[in-house]
Formats: structure tokens, C-alpha cells, sequence
């Protein structure tokens, strides 16, 4: 080897050209998107009874059963419209929560403690960030098609009234990944499972059933009031109910999807951070 | 007594979970949480219902209905998950087949912590209700082995269908079967929101009529139907227990 050959002139150290370069970090991205994608392809029947008949189930119990004796007592503070029509942007958003959450928590722990599937990943030339990003692709693209079966139905039983509802898949889509991506980024980093149950127990439970979801925000103590507009699922269901009805105004849907939107951002920050600890060798 | 045995087995549960009781006893808020979202929140929205002839408070009426859904939700999940973990996972039933006790005792026992499990998702309840001052009659004292009942029926359901299990996913058929009873059992409005024909078929489910049971002793007006509808609940449960005790045995080559 000459010295010439070495662009910076060092006599002792060899070229590096010889070497293939790294594949770009969306090509490794892509690949371990591609490893959940297969487990995908083998167990999706299973999962198709809680991603889509179960919402399906709560449209039909609390939009149709309740709906009609809520309907019975006046619509007024619905906003006039009929409690199906109200209810159904709320379990669209509620199923892309729970989408996000579920999908982002046991799934990731797994991968560390049952199926080791990070841990075999990490023996691949993948970085943890790479694993991360992978992983919440599949989780987008889980969330996605979930959200997609339901605005369908809603459509099909004509609980949409106005064209907004083309925004409504980004919308949840948005929503489930500002769930998604900070709790992927907090699963990681656990040593035993329960405090995730805690999680589904105290955090996504009452989130559903107190904002603003399947009866409006007014009807709360005036004490809980601001808890629940502090709420993230308030924001994605108050955002998904205004493109349903039509309601939508520039202000408010910027304040939701700004409120979602940095929540995404810092989950991912976090989650660069978090799966390097964890992961990084 | 057959079964008697078996109590060793509950009390092998109960030293288990005392270090995680917590967990265990942190399952009794999500009923609460329904109460007080669809009793007070959408109760609000409902007002009145009419049951037995007159109109009564909408969270009143819910009340109940989700006193029974935590006792059928308590009793579920423990026999259920838990019961094939221990059986294919743990081999803890492989283990107390050495022991004097036979697979009917591994049954009944584990049907019978199912039990203590929805009772005690079931008393917290029934207390707050008390206190919120959803109890109408002194009957409701008869709600508590009525909640129990609708224990024993799900958990022996539960742990005899399990044995069919074949891996995890299959326990995706658990919730199908039970949000399903959850929701539209007659938990959240009264049977006549239905066309017929679903009415009839909501009718045989042992939810419903755990349902109208706890109501009927909660609201105060019992009367000698529920005792055909707590026999329905019975004779759920035996069947429950001795097909499981069956396939028990089945399992692990007794």
C-alpha cells in the first residue's frame, strides 16, 4: 500500500475502502420491521377478535344499546346529534390508544425477557435505535389497519357526517403513536411485568372512560374538568369527533395535533435514549 | 368429602399471591371506574329507566349489572390465564398429583379460588355501592352469595373450557366470549332495547340471569323466579366442575 492511497496522509493507517459501507439507518429500520411483519403473517387471526370486533362490540353496546336510551332522554348535551353519531369517533380513538398500548408494551418487554427477539437482534450488525424504529413501524402499520377496519364500519352504518372524516385514519394513527412511542420507550427499560398491568389498570381505563369519550366533558365534577382536557385521549378524541361532525375548526385541530404530535416526539427522543441503555453492546 | 383435599391447594394460593397481593387487589377499581363513568356520567345523560314497572335512577339500575361483571371478571381471569399457566408452564398440578391429592381436588380448588378471587372484587363493590347509597332493600344482603354464584359458574366454565386450550392464542376466544357477556348481557340497559329474537338468546346466557338475580335482591324485588335462575347457575357450575376434574385427570394421566 502506498501512502498515496490513504486520503489523509497517514503513512501508518490503512485505507477503509476495501470495507462495504453500513446500510442507512431507515434500510436497518426497514429490516426489523421486516422480522415483525413475518411473526405477523403467522399469528394475525388470533388478533384480529380484540383489534376488530372488539371495538366493533363497544360501537354496538354503547352506541346502539345505551345510545337508544340516551337518545330516549334528549340529545342536547351531545350537541344534537344522535348517540351513535357522537360515541363513535371516541371508540375510534379509544382502539388506537389501545392499539398503541398494547402493541408497545408486552410485545417490547417480550423482546426482551420471553421471546428475546431484541436480544437476538442485537446481535445483528442493527443498532437499538434501528430496533426501536422497526418496532413502531409495525406498531404504525398495526394501528393503521385497525383504525382503517373501523372507519370503514363507521362509514358503512353512516355514523360520519362530513368529508373532514378523510383525516380521521391520521388522526388516530397520530393518537396511537403518541401513545406507542413513549410507552415502547418505558417498556424497555422494565425488569418484571406488573407495573404494565398498573398501567392498563389505573392509566388506560379511566382514560377511556373519562375523557370526554362516551359522554362529554361537561357532564364531569367542575374539579376534574381540567384533568380530563389535560388528557391526551381527550385531545385525540375531541380532534377525531370535530373531523366526524364536521366541527373542525384550524385553531383547535392545531392545538390537538400539536399536543399529540410533541408527545410522539419526546416518547421518541425517550426511546433512542432508553433501548440504547438496554440494548446497546 | 370429595374435594375437601383441595383446600390445601387454595391455601398454596393464597401464600403464593400474598406477595403480589396488590396486583391481585388493584382489580377490584376497574368495576369502580365503570360505576362511576356510566353510572354518574352517562347515567346523566340517561336519566330514568323503567324496570319492574316504574322508573329508577339510571345508576341504580347499572349498578348491579356491573356487580355482577366484577364477580364474573374476577373469577375469570384466575381461571382462565392462571389455570394454564399452572398446568402447561408451572406443572404445578404435575406436582400435586404426588401429593394425596387427585385431580378432582385440583378442580374443585381451583374453581374454589376462582371463587375467593370474584368475592374479592365483589365485596369492595358492593360496599361502594353502599355507600353511594345505590342499595334499595336489606335483600341486597343476599346479593353476596349471589355475586359468589356468578363466581362459581364463570370460574367453573372457565376452568373446564380451558383444558380444551391449546397455546395463548386461543385465550383470544376468552375475550371474545367475554366482552361480549360484559357488554350486552343486560349489564348496561334493560333486555326490551332488543329485537326479540336476540332477547331470547341474551336470556340463556349465565351472565344475564346473574344479572337479573343481583338486581332483583339489590333494587328489592325478589321473587321465587330467582330461585330457577340461581339453579340455572348451579347446574352450570357442576357441569363445569365435572368436566373439569375430567379432563384434569385426562391431562396428566392419572
Amino acid at each position: 500500500m502506498t501512502p498515496a492511497q490513504n486520503p489523509r496522509g497517514d503513512r501508518n493507517r490503512p485505507a477503509r475502502t476495501a470495507l462495504a459501507p453500513l446500510p442507512g439507518r431507515w434500510d436497518l429500520s426497514v429490516r426489523a420491521f421486516r422480522c415483525w411483519l413475518v411473526m405477523y403473517r403467522r399469528t394475525w387471526r388470533s388478533s384480529i377478535w380484540s383489534s376488530v370486533f372488539g371495538p366493533l362490540f363497544y360501537l354496538g353496546a354503547m352506541g346502539y344499546g345505551l345510545g337508544s336510551l340516551v337518545d330516549r332522554h334528549g340529545t342536547a348535551p351531545l350537541g344534537g346529534v344522535p348517540y351513535p353519531v357522537f360515541v363513535a369517533p371516541a371508540v375510534l380513538a379509544v382502539q388506537a390508544m389501545n392499539s398503541g398500548l398494547s402493541n408497545a408494551m408486552f410485545p417490547v418487554f417480550g423482546g426482551i425477557h420471553w421471546n428475546k427477539i431484541y436480544i437476538a437482534a442485537r446481535a445483528t450488525m442493527l443498532r437499538p435505535a434501528d430496533i426501536y424504529r422497526g418496532h413502531l413501524l409495525f406498531i404504525t402499520m398495526r394501528i393503521t389497519m385497525n383504525s382503517a377496519c373501523f372507519v370503514v364500519v363507521m362509514a358503512a352504518f353512516g355514523l360520519i357526517r362530513s368529508w373532514w372524516a378523510v383525516l380521521l385514519l391520521p388522526a388516530s394513527v397520530l393518537l396511537g403513536v403518541a401513545f406507542a412511542a413513549p410507552s415502547a420507550a418505558w417498556a424497555v427499560t422494565l425488569r418484571v411485568q406488573t407495573p404494565m398491568s398498573y398501567v392498563f389498570r389505573f392509566g388506560s381505563v379511566p382514560l377511556m372512560l373519562f375523557s370526554g369519550t362516551f359522554f362529554p366533558v361537561s357532564q364531569l365534577p367542575g374539579w376534574l374538568r381540567p384533568i380530563a382536557y389535560a388528557t391526551p385521549l381527550w385531545h385525540g378524541a375531541a380532534l377525531c369527533r370535530s373531523l366526524s361532525l364536521g366541527t373542525v375548526t384550524a385553531g383547535s385541530a392545531a392545538i390537538h395535533i400539536g399536543y399529540l404530535a410533541a408527545m410522539a416526539a419526546v416518547g421518541l427522543w425517550l426511546g433512542n435514549r432508553s433501548y440504547y441503555r438496554k440494548l446497546y453492546v | 368429602m370429595p374435594g375437601a383435599r383441595g383446600l390445601r391447594l387454595i391455601e398454596r394460593h393464597a401464600r403464593f399471591y400474598r406477595r403480589m397481593w396488590l396486583v391481585v387487589a388493584s382489580g377490584a377499581a376497574e368495576p369502580l371506574f365503570y360505576l362511576a363513568s356510566v353510572g354518574i356520567g352517562i347515567g346523566a345523560l340517561i336519566g330514568t329507566v323503567a324496570w319492574d314497572g316504574h322508573q329508577v335512577p339510571y345508576r341504580e339500575f347499572v349498578a348491579p349489572g356491573l356487580l355482577a361483571v366484577s364477580a364474573l371478571n374476577g373469577a375469570l381471569n384466575d381461571s382462565t390465564f392462571n389455570v394454564y399457566g399452572r398446568l402447561k408452564f408451572e406443572k404445578l398440578y404435575d406436582s400435586v398429583l404426588a401429593t394425596p391429592l387427585g385431580a378432582r381436588d385440583v378442580a374443585a380448588s381451583e374453581i374454589g379460588w376462582a371463587v375467593l378471587r370474584g368475592l374479592l372484587y365483589s365485596v369492595p363493590f358492593l360496599v361502594v355501592m353502599a355507600a353511594l347509597g345505590l342499595i334499595a332493600s336489606p335483600w341486597a344482603l343476599l346479593a353476596l352469595p349471589g355475586a359468589a354464584l356468578v363466581s362459581f359458574a364463570t370460574a367453573a366454565a372457565g376452568v373446564a373450557l380451558t383444558t380444551y386450550m391449546k397455546s395463548w392464542q386461543d385465550f383470544e376466544y376468552v375475550m371474545l366470549v367475554s366482552v361480549p357477556l360484559f357488554l350486552f348481557s343486560g349489564t348496561f340497559y334493560p333486555l326490551s332495547v332488543y329485537p326479540h329474537v336476540i332477547g331470547v338468546i341474551v336470556e340463556w346466557t349465565p351472565l344475564y340471569q346473574g344479572v337479573v338475580i343481583l338486581r332483583d335482591l339489590v333494587l328489592g324485588a325478589p321473587s321465587w323466579d330467582l330461585l330457577w335462575r340461581a339453579a340455572y347457575l348451579v347446574v352450570v357450575g357442576l357441569i363445569g366442575l365435572g368436566v373439569a376434574g375430567r379432563r384434569i385427570a385426562k391431562l396428566l394421566l392419572v
